[in-house]
């Protein structure tokens, strides 16, 4: 998995590579947590994505309840089919903001 | 290992129940997927259904300990598909015997445990437990 970072102002744009799974999702949520300070307009690129596990879904729950937290925004773009069926079938289609 | 039909390739992995090993057991599915020929998108669906599965025995089946996981693959015909089945020896646990989690409730609310085998559940035709012989037996199939 490739991680790349782009902030602006308040503005987080964080791209995904690879695959969201067991072994990448702790350092994933690593990267989030030490980035997310100030942070109040947060997108998740997923264009690069293969694919998605529940681990990988449970990084993106306390990222959305943050931002929820802080009354911050948060998308997600780019997600493949594979990414956005998990999406449909757990239910986070309607937690998160996918466009 | 196959049940009602017959075999054509088959192929098996045995390695510590460690989610460490998560990548070599990925590798080793999705080397022999490619041999018989399975669409990407099943594919990945597959890989997908195997993190939870071999990331939950890893967890929960023999405690702080470490015990091995077997994993047998075959492609069926009639129809055609393929089937992974997982053993390991460690305490008994029906994986399909909870709940399903409420894939409604809002982000506050959510939990995720026992997400990951509802997960398998909905991107696999089919799984199956039995304990036998002092052993877990999950089985899982996806057609092609």
């Amino acid at each position: 998995m490739e991680i790349n970072k782009n902030l602006d102002g308040s503005k987080l744009t964080v791209a995904l590579s690879g695959r969201l799974d067991t072994t990448t999702a702790p350092v994933f949520e690593k990267e989030l947590k030490e980035s997310l300070n100030g942070v109040n307009d947060l997108t998740l690129d997923f264009s690069g994505l293969e694919y998605i596990s529940s681990a990988g879904l449970r990084v993106l729950l306390s990222a959305q309840k943050l931002l929820n937290a802080s009354k911050g925004t948060m998308k997600i773009t780019g997600a493949n089919e594979i990414v956005k069926e998990i999406f449909e079938v757990t239910g986070f289609s309607d937690i998160l903001t996918i466009e | 290992m196959a049940d009602d039909n017959e075999a054509l390739i088959s192929d098996e992995i045995e390695l510590d129940a460690q989610t460490e090993n998560l990548p070599s057991v990925i590798e080793f599915v999705e080397t022999f997927l490619d041999r018989v020929s399975c669409p990407m998108k099943s594919m990945m669906q597959i890989s997908v259904a195997v993190d939870e599965i071999f990331t939950n025995i890893s967890s929960y089946a023999y405690h702080s300990g470490i015990g091995k996981a077997k994993i047998y693959l075959a492609q069926l015909t009639d129809p055609r598909a393929v089937q992974l089945t997982f053993i390991d020896s460690g305490v008994p646990y029906d994986p399909l015997a909870k709940e399903d989690p409420d894939v409604t409730l809002s982000a506050s609310e959510r939990q995720i445990g026992g997400l990951g085998i509802f997960m398998a559940k909905k991107l696999m035709d089919e799984v199956k437990y039995e304990y036998r012989d002092g052993k877990n037996i999950l089985r899982m199939k996806k057609y092609l």
